[in-house]
């Protein structure tokens, strides 16, 4: 018995081949309907899409990579390289840490759990998971749930847009019910006034030079525009304030926002700058009570996030080592028990799948 | 005998303060088992202080200078461990160990454990006004605390220097409600301390009544600043601090007047 996986993600194939590849739980399912392995399951999303499985006989990563292949169209050419195989105890190791966030993009993110642990209750109710991949997916599981309680391996934000909210919700508290005034209609702001949106920022205005583009942008979010004249009088009592103009000089000046923001006593206003060149000057963020962030702040933060992140690698790899070791260590001790009660099938099968000896 | 638990306090509180700063070099903050129970055993030996000198004496035991300061430092953690949880204050234990450590290094290294004068009556009017009195500078002492904390949490978001440790520090308006709330429980304790002290039918010194009406007027004065929105939430973090201190001041003040005199 061979346990396996056999795979590719976000650094053996770009995103059209991955895509390629996406979405065929049923191809997976037929290795086991078709004999060629006992246990099988698919984990497929936006980065990788690997196959786990168990099989008495040794099979080739051709043969998995057919049936991976198999509604991809005959005229598309594909790269052998962009797939990679792990077997026995490196193939455990593999998936803890494909659980735990260690293997992912954005190392750290948690979806992946969420992700793995729907690829292995998909499987258990096709009844292609067996008691192999049971005990390798619930140990990924408790080593992922230690990677993330003991190491900072999830913390701080890692993109503009949620280093914003975090931001908003330093400064605010509850972000429900904040007003949000968009100033320029462009991706990145849209992208962060969504992150806000989804905390609870619903009364959205949007000003632009072109007023079709903010009534468009605004109707989105549940929000109005703003004439792009008079925006400014909006800061007497918006909470924050999202800026990604096209404009050559900063237009917000200390000058205009001090008589704005002058009668806000317990009313801060957080100032988001996107645009580059800035759109407001710089000592605006001398005001009391005004927070002003340009994109070189946050993605100095977001970078920062990301510099302890990957600092926690090194402690999440050491968790997933040791789990790994104890994880032989433990079958070990199964087989040997199994073997002398002389009373369980499916230890040796464990055992070999893992290529564990009882010695 | 008793002192020892009084040692034993303040050596879990300094505790509690190198565990915290040993986070803060190793750029690691993980909450905050340690600290509470530290904390809690700290409290539990100065309650165990408190309960054994108040039997010696007969009394409550505010009766000098080093009395007074576990009391208050006793106070301030009744105060802590009171609302730490209930408004979720990340990290304020943090911020409280050293304050209370402080207070009781001072007690345990200045010669203020005095003698007690055995013909002391115990006047129960005085003992309230004194121990609701001291309950009262606890809760000055963790408005103080939470202004600290705003004005570290305000710093860090204008200067966009987030420290890895204080990432942990609770919103800006989480922490204006709860200093705004201490300021609140704190005046009205001492409301009652110094409506109680002129109930005690004891000739009170002159200038200890002017002291603890001072006190009393500026936290007064930033109670109305704040609700009359003439001060910003930065201002009042600000004057939480400087009144805190400026009360400590003149509690070390009219403690040490009065036991210099009885000592004449």
């Amino acid at each position: 018995m061979n346990l396996f996986c056999v795979g590719l993600n976000h650094r053996t194939a770009n995103v059209e081949t991955r895509e390629l590849f996406a979405g065929h739980a049923e191809s997976a399912h037929e290795l086991k309907e078709r004999g060629v392995c006992s246990e099988v399951l698919l984990l497929a999303t936006c980065n990788r899409v690997e196959i786990y499985g168990a099989a008495s006989d040794e099979i080739a990563t051709d043969s998995i990579v057919r049936s991976l292949r198999g509604n991809v169209a005959a005229d598309e050419a594909i790269d052998g390289d962009i797939f990679y195989r792990h077997d026995g105890l490196a193939c455990t190791e593999h998936l803890f840490r494909v659980a735990a966030g260690l293997d992912s993009m954005v190392v750290g993110e948690t979806e992946i759990l969420g992700q793995t642990k729907q690829a292995y209750e998909r499987a258990r109710q096709m009844g292609s998971a067996g008691p192999i991949l049971h005990r390798v997916f619930q140990r990924a599981f408790r080593v992922a749930k230690q990677v993330r309680s003991r190491t900072d391996i999830t913390r701080g934000s890692v993109s503009v847009g949620s280093v914003a909210v975090d931001l908003a919700e330093k400064i605010f508290g509850d972000l429900r019910g904040r007003k949000v005034l968009l100033v320029g209609a462009g991706d990145m702001s849209e992208k962060t006034a969504r992150a806000l949106h989804s905390r609870g920022c619903t009364e959205l205005r949007v000003t632009n030079r072109s007023a079709d583009r903010a009534t468009e942008l605004a109707a989105q979010f549940g929000g109005r525009a703003v004439s792009f004249e008079q925006w400014t009088t909006e800061c007497r009592d918006i909470d924050i304030l999202i800026s990604s103009t096209s404009a050559d000089d900063p237009f917000l000046t200390q000058e205009i926002l001090s008589p704005l923001v002058a009668h806000r006593i317990n009313q801060p206003l957080f100032i988001i700058d996107i645009a580059v060149p800035r759109d407001v000057a710089p000592d605006v963020n001398e005001l009391d009570g005004v927070y002003l962030y340009d994109i070189d702040s946050l993605q100095a933060i977001a970078e920062q996030s990301l510099a302890l992140r990957r600092q926690a690698v090194a402690q999440g790899e050491a968790i997933v080592a040791e789990h790994v070791a104890a994880f032989r260590d433990e079958l070990a001790r199964f087989i040997s028990r199994g073997f002398s009660e002389g009373n369980c099938r499916e230890k040796p099968a464990i055992a070999a799948s893992l290529r564990v000896s009882e010695s | 005998m008793d002192r020892w638990f009084v040692i034993l306090a303040t050596l879990c509180y300094f505790a509690a303060l190198l565990r915290t700063i040993w986070l803060i070099r190793a750029d690691t903050y993980r909450q905050l088992g340690f600290n509470a129970v530290a904390m809690a055993s700290g409290f539990a030996f100065q309650t165990a202080f408190l309960t054994m000198r108040g039997h010696a004496i007969g009394r409550c035991p505010i009766t000098n200078l080093f009395e007074v300061l576990v009391f208050l430092a006793w106070s301030i953690a009744l105060i802590y461990l009171a609302i730490g949880p209930t408004y979720r204050l990340s990290l304020m234990g943090a911020f409280t160990a050293p304050l209370v450590f402080a207070v009781q290094s001072v007690a345990l290294m200045l010669p203020i454990d005095s003698a007690h004068p055995p013909q002391l009556t115990v006047n129960r009017w005085l003992e309230f006004h004194a121990s609701i009195s001291m309950i009262a500078y606890g809760a000055f002492a963790l408005a103080c605390v939470a202004g600290a904390m705003y004005l570290v949490q305000e710093r860090q978001l204008k200067t966009h220097q987030l420290h890895k440790v204080f990432s942990n520090l609770p919103p800006l308006p989480n922490l204006f409600s709860a200093m705004t709330r201490l300021l609140w429980l704190g005046f009205g304790l001492y409301t009652a301390g110094l409506a109680s002290g002129f109930l005690t039918g004891e000739p009170l010194p002159h200038l200890k009544i002017v002291l603890a009406v001072a006190i009393w007027v500026i936290y007064g004065v930033i109670l109305v600043a704040r609700y009359a929105r003439a001060a910003t939430p930065k201002r009042v973090a600000a004057f939480s601090i400087f009144a805190f201190t400026a009360a400590v001041t003149l509690l070390w003040s009219i403690e040490f007047t009065a036991q210099r005199s009885l000592h004449r």
